[in-house]
């Protein structure tokens, strides 16, 4: 029935034009008049329309900025968000300007100059003066946002400092978690062929590859006693398939010990393969405020982002690669909620959540996902909790309580041999084994 | 005009081959090789695939204005699978979201746009009977329009069409299993743009080879009018780029079908480790976007040539700096090959290399200046006449500076941190490359609509229809700037979940009810373009008293152009206004007077 009534109206409606349009076109027919010549009435309306356009143009634009200007993100809380964020008014100071004026000469000009037949335009095909001015001009301006862009960006990317506080953000469809060193301060190697119900992000120890390797043997010999049976041809074959791929993933995994174990024999304990049983991986994201943080980042399965409007930082999380960013917040979520203006935006919103029976909103800083991931894109999203150095050690002695092989009290010798020693990489790239 | 009529008597020997043989209905309406057939056949398609794209917008905005309530308009275009009882499925708004970007960027901003207007305007403004090769023309089309078939098809097949941006990143793009529109629509969408890249070759050797070869007697590249010289560049670019896009999804078929890790590694999905591993998701951005920025330029440059020739005709002032014009188009052609990486910012580039980037796309910004100023100086004391085409024109310049000037934040690496991928940069691409470039179409399509049909477009019609869309057009994009730099991120179905973007949301709704207004205006367009086509006044020789070549040919249309011998070219296409003419305007075929300098 919508559907009809909708039919209906769009029908209506081009009926109404084609009317109004035969109206016109059979009075203007009997003036004599051709459609290409523009008559002076219209000229003059739409001259009239130049000049008003650009009032309601210029109103709508303040209005929006008086109107949602303080609605914007607050203020920085991070050292680089503070430079960020001068960068992108000194920005606004030089293009809101010429904004304005290069709209306003634009239709100025076309209001102004209307067609009479009793005039001439200029003859002026260039004037080499003019152009050189506005060529150089521009490029003087662009010079300097060149340069001073440049300057933040070495500033935002440079490496971080040995000391920074690490944490590892690990995504996939549609979550977050978060991976903290532990006690030994290094974040151990990673191999995405171990991730399983206990495991994951995938670290790497000896008793993660033993797991692993049991549960794959046991699921071939799940799958070799299905095949005894009477089975139709089709299965037989996903079932022959499943065998083969679980013989390759066995085969890779033993070369992915044979890569840790030549990595602890070159590097001792130094080796990242000898410090992943203590790490923490949690879904709390916490970071200390005035501190530099390493924030490493990786995904499980498609590209993700990292950002966490806030602190204005953001990185993609790419399957097989690590990325990275450094940052140091500089405002508590405790202090960031007593902010004034984070106070009446916070206000705001919750009258309005209120008027339409929502529950109430505390603010928090955000991760957010900021790739397109799939359907529940909209909403990968975990709270960062920026605490004070105090609060942050406090939570990190708890955390590290709840270390990743941690239900042994005495999880802290290292599983493997730790006299051995090998190249120092995290990644298990040697040449696969041909046996197994 | 004397010259003309003069012309067509003198000879007709030459025109005698071209339009005296007998044409079949297939061959002059269906399989044409008629340049101007052609012309027509890509327009009528992009008309029809860009309702497409318009109607899945506003579904989308439906969606983003009033999340999870129902529509009827929903529910009647998608059916109970997609929209139960009218709410918007949210893998559905992914693939909405991708088809409409896929549609509009390639297949109405650049087949559309280039395919209509290069096809019309390159043999009649340059001077030649047809394209170098019509046979091949004919296929460009053709593949164009199979590619379409194609790319609508995969919008009825079980799993829906792609979904993962129109920029199809892998892994994403490549895993059935991490999307659903992975799976066959995916395959389609690739077999689409497969035939879409080999359409936009032939049609770009085709104008390349008829620029260079095929100028007529006088038409000295430093006389060719601007449309000229940008479907030219446009054409360059095109062929040296998409190529590339070609290889990056000829590579992604293999990651998708064979097994191979190009684009794949380390990859655990649904409770599995997939086997490939080694491959670089951001190799195939590399690719990609070596093809993507120059594209921006493919949809944007043909728009600013036709705006040149329409804003010089109708402000009776010839283009200020035409040399300096040509530079610019050159210049941002050059450019646009060193610039891709500006997508890519935040994706673990080395910083350096991202240096590089900022500093070759801010530079962009000097052509583009220049060509601004040249413009609003063409109108400083022109005369101005308001046809249609002229008002699109100068909406052409509004939104190219309001999206240009936007596009210097983003180019600026450190900030592009803090608003990539967020409704900033929405606004910032739909208002400089979306609207410029339609507003250029627009424009086009009322200014030889009359060469196209032999008709005239309804004037009233068409200021309504341009005063609804400029207007329209801000009250889209504008507060989408605003929606960004609150930290909103794009391609979200709901942002419900998140309370901190409850006060700027709001403006979704007037968003939305700006795009349904501006959708109803296409609706005066397209009613005032098929009307006039079949009932519309009929249009004298040369309707805007324009100096350039096509206003010699006559109204109807006949196989080579001209009848008699194509027409010499004596001057330079701008010559309005000039001093000592007795009319404002002097046709690029009109001889110089004995005494008289070129300009």
């Amino acid at each position: 029935m919508t559907k009809l009534l909708i039919l209906i109206v769009v029908v209506l409606g081009i009926l109404a034009v084609a009317q109004l349009a035969r109206v016109y076109e059979l009075t203007s027919k009997l003036r004599g008049k051709r459609e290409e010549d523009i008559s002076d009435a219209d000229n003059r309306m739409n001259a009239t329309l130049m000049w008003l356009f650009p009032i309601a143009y210029f109103g709508f634009f303040i209005w929006l900025v008086v109107a949602y200007g303080d609605k914007m993100l607050p203020v920085a809380a991070s050292t680089q968000g503070a430079d960020t964020d001068a960068l992108l008014d000194f920005n606004w100071w030089i293009l809101i300007p010429v904004f304005f004026l290069t709209n306003l000469l634009l239709f100025y000009y076309a209001g102004k100059y209307t067609y009479s037949k009793d005039r001439r335009a200029f003859w002026q095909p260039h004037n080499n003066k003019l152009e050189l001015l506005w060529t150089v001009v521009p490029a003087l301006v662009l010079f300097v946002i060149i340069i001073y862009g440049l300057n933040t960006w070495q500033q935002i990317t440079g490496p971080a400092s040995p000391e920074a506080v690490q944490v590892e953000l690990y995504a996939k469809q549609f979550d977050w978690t978060a991976r903290y060193p532990g006690k030994d301060g290094v974040l151990g190697a990673t191999d995405y062929r171990l991730i399983n119900g206990d495991n994951p992000l995938g670290i790497v120890t000896a008793n993660a590859i033993e797991k692993r390797m049991a549960e794959i043997a046991q699921e071939k010999a799940e799958a070799k006693t299905a095949l005894e049976g009477l089975l139709p041809d089709s299965k037989v074959e996903e079932l022959e398939h499943r065998i083969a791929y679980l013989d390759r993933m066995a085969a890779r995994i033993v070369n992915l010990r044979m890569v840790m174990q030549q990595d602890i024999k070159a590097n001792g304990a130094a080796s990242t393969y000898l410090h992943g049983a203590d790490d923490v991986v949690t879904k709390d994201f916490y970071l200390p405020v005035r501190k530099e943080a390493l924030i490493l980042i990786r995904s499980r399965d498609i590209i993700h982002s990292a950002f966490i409007p806030h602190l204005r930082i953001q990185m993609n999380a790419v399957p097989g690669m690590t990325t990275s960013m450094k940052v140091v917040p500089t405002i508590t979520t405790d202090s960031m909620r007593t902010v004034p203006e984070v106070m009446r935006q916070v206000a705001e919103i919750n009258a309005q959540r209120q008027a339409e029976g929502k529950g109430e909103y505390t603010f928090d800083f955000l991760l957010l996902c900021n790739k397109i991931c799939g359907a529940s894109h909209y909403n990968m999203q975990m709270p960062l909790i920026v605490t004070t150095p105090d609060e942050f050690d406090a939570w990190v002695a708890e955390a590290n309580k709840k270390p990743f092989e941690g239900a042994e009290p005495a999880a802290e010798p290292a599983p493997v041999d730790s006299s051995m020693t090998a190249p120092k990489d995290s990644m298990a790239v040697a040449a696969l084994p041909s046996g197994q | 005009m004397g010259a003309t009529a003069h012309a067509a008597h003198a000879g007709h020997d030459a025109g005698h081959a071209h339009h005296h043989h007998e044409e079949s209905f297939i061959s002059k309406w269906v399989f044409s090789q008629d340049h101007k057939m052609i012309g027509k056949q890509f327009l009528v398609t992009a008309i029809f695939m860009a309702w497409v794209a318009v109607i899945m917008s506003l579904i989308f905005r439906l969606q983003l204005a009033w999340p999870g309530e129902g529509f009827a308009f929903t529910n009647f275009f998608l059916g109970d699978k997609w929209a139960p009882g009218g709410v918007l499925d949210s893998n559905m708004y992914l693939a909405l979201v991708t088809i409409h970007g896929t549609i509009m960027v390639f297949f109405v901003l650049t087949g559309g746009l280039s395919g209509t207007f290069a096809n019309l305007l390159i043999p009649l403004q340059v001077g030649a009977r047809d394209m170098a090769s019509g046979f091949i023309n004919m296929l460009s089309y053709w593949f164009f329009f199979l590619s379409s078939v194609v790319m609508l098809s995969s919008l009825f097949v079980e799993g829906g069409p792609a979904s993962a941006g129109w920029t199809i990143y892998p892994p994403l793009s490549a895993l059935p299993k991490a999307i659903p529109g992975s799976g066959t629509g995916m395959t389609l969408w690739l077999v689409s743009m497969t035939l879409f890249i080999a359409s936009s070759l032939m049609g770009g050797l085709n104008y390349v080879v008829t620029i260079l070869n095929l100028r007529t007697k006088g038409m000295k590249m430093t006389r060719l009018p601007l449309t000229i010289w940008a479907l030219f560049l446009t054409a360059v670019l095109g062929v040296l780029s998409f190529p590339v896009l070609l290889s990056a999804a000829l590579l992604l078929l293999l990651d998708r079908s064979l097994g191979t890790s190009f684009y794949l590694s380390d990859i655990h999905l649904a409770g599995e480790a997939l086997e490939q591993t080694g491959g670089s998701p951001i190799l195939f951005q590399h690719l990609f976007w070596f093809l993507g920025h120059p594209e921006v330029y493919i949809v944007l440059l043909p728009a600013l040539g036709i705006t040149s020739e329409i804003i010089s005709t109708n402000a009776r002032k010839p283009i200020f700096g035409y040399r300096a014009m040509i530079g610019s188009i050159l210049a941002i052609g050059f450019l646009s090959f060193i610039v891709w990486g500006h997508h890519m910012f935040v994706t673990g580039m080395n910083p350096f290399l991202g240096s590089v980037f900022v500093a070759t796309t801010l530079l962009i910004a000097i052509p583009s200046a220049v060509k601004v100023f040249n413009y609003i100086t063409t109108l400083w004391r022109g005369n101005i006449i308001f046809t249609p085409g002229m008002l699109f024109s100068i909406g052409l310049v509004a939104t190219f500076i309001a999206g240009g000037l936007t596009g210097i934040i983003l180019a600026d690496s450190a900030l592009d941190i803090a608003v990539h991928d967020t409704y900033f940069v929405v606004a910032h691409f739909h208002i400089v490359m979306g609207m410029s470039a339609i507003f250029g179409m627009f424009a086009g399509i009322y200014h030889w609509f009359p060469k196209m049909y032999g008709k005239m477009m309804n004037t009233k019609l068409g200021y309504a229809h341009f005063w609804i869309t400029l207007v329209c057009a801000f009250g889209v994009f504008f507060p989408m700037h605003f929606i960004g730099l609150a930290g909103a991120p794009r391609r979200y179905y709901d942002y419900t979940e998140f309370p901190m973007f409850d006060t700027v949301i709001d403006l979704n709704v007037i968003v939305t009810l700006f795009a349904i207004v501006g959708a109803l205006g296409q609706v005066i367009f397209t009613y005032n373009f098929f009307y006039s086509v079949f009932r519309g006044p009929k249009a004298v020789q040369n309707p805007w008293k324009s100096n350039t070549l096509e206003w010699t040919t006559p109204v109807e249309h006949i196989h080579g152009n001209w009848p008699g011998p194509i027409p010499t070219v004596h001057r330079w296409p701008y010559d309005y206004s000039k001093p000592g003419k007795s009319e404002d305007w002097v046709s690029q075929i009109t001889p110089l007077d004995h005494d008289e300098e070129e300009h």
